[in-house]
């Protein structure tokens, strides 16, 4: 649309120049502009999730279980064992093992207690951010397995730490470990903020 | 290593005019509780013995007796030996220390004392070593009895 090169016009030149004008505009936007952020809908879409406090809670709570290093007798080997790429715990998000208890949520009572041992393990305990577990690993662990009678020998953990899991054993082997792990995330699935 | 036979031992003993043996044995000698540093001074500074190695000391629960078992050791002559002492006393037993005569009695003689409740008399710290303090009765002596 050139602009017409005159000074003067008059009434009937403008009329026809502003209907050209209108006829090109009318031509040019039969379509929707569309919005400049229309990209972030796409990408909300793609990266948000929408779920329950309690679902996520527990899904990072029990995809990331950090051991304590607690272990005073022989079933620490089979957990060795379970913790080395052969049986592998790192697929559980559990293969640090914290030395400072402020740092771990699990306790594996591998092996047996002696009650001159006992204060410390309960300060362990003490220690530990909440929430915690314990899994109660081997017989020594559920009740004081072949050294129960003894002068020495706490008969079970659960006597000093509550107990979440226990798993048989003398010593149980890197599977069961891993069983009892597995039974401890459904255990933690299931808990909810909700006072019950 | 040689273990020296009781009769041979009890033969120079007898010789040097050390008093104190009640029975001898083929590889080992029992002797009175009261003599007993007596004859560790002589066993461990003679230099035909020269015992410089306490390795072990043990106590054997008896129904009339304490008896402690001390094995020597000289790495010199590559010769060993047994000496036992019988406590007859089952109440309050008793035995001298010998701590400052080998220095690795120490925590084995704590742990006697611990275990089976035999009083070391001149042990410079005569204590408890493995259970706690406040621990009731003696847990290897045979008439313990456990709360469980």
């Amino acid at each position: 649309m050139e602009m017409m090169d005159k000074y003067i016009y008059s009434d009937i030149e403008l009329d026809i120049y502003e209907g050209k004008v209108i006829e090109s505009l009318k031509k040019q936007n039969q379509q929707a502009i569309s919005d400049p952020d229309e990209w972030l809908d796409e990408d909300i879409s793609r990266n948000v999730l929408l779920a329950t406090v309690d679902s996520v809670l527990n899904w990072a709570r029990c995809t990331a279980l950090w051991p304590v290093i607690c272990f005073p007798a022989c079933c620490a080997f089979e957990f060795m064992g379970a913790a080395s790429p052969r049986f592998d715990i790192s697929r559980f998000g559990m293969e640090i093992l914290r030395a400072s208890p402020r740092q771990a949520d699990l306790m594996i009572t591998a092996g047996t207690l002696t009650w001159k041992m006992a204060p410390q393990v309960q300060r362990l305990y003490k220690q530990m951010a909440e929430p915690k577990w314990v899994i109660a690993m081997g017989a020594c662990g559920i009740n004081g397995g072949v050294f129960k009678g003894s002068y020495a020998v706490v008969p079970g953990w659960n006597k000093i730490v509550p107990v979440d899991i226990y798993l048989p054993g003398c010593p149980p082997r890197p599977e069961g470990l891993l069983y009892a792990i597995e039974m401890l995330r459904k255990k933690i699935k299931k808990s909810s903020l909700k006072r019950q | 290593m040689v273990s020296l036979s009781g009769s041979d031992i009890a033969a120079i003993l007898g010789k040097n005019s050390v008093a104190g043996i009640i029975q001898v044995n083929r590889d080992n000698l029992v002797i009175d509780s009261q003599s007993l540093r007596g004859i560790a001074s002589f066993l461990k500074d003679t230099p035909e013995f020269d015992f410089d190695y306490l390795s072990h000391i043990t106590v054997i629960d008896y129904p009339v007796s304490f008896e402690l078992v001390y094995q020597l050791i000289s790495f010199r002559h590559c010769q060993s030996f047994i000496l036992k002492i019988r406590c007859r006393d089952k109440e309050t037993p008793s035995i001298p220390s010998v701590v400052d005569i080998w220095q690795g009695a120490d925590l084995q003689e704590r742990e006697i004392f611990d275990l089976a409740g035999v009083v070391f008399e001149g042990h410079p710290n005569m204590k408890r070593i493995l259970l706690w303090e406040g621990f009731e009765g003696y847990p290897l002596r045979k008439d313990f009895k456990n709360d469980d």
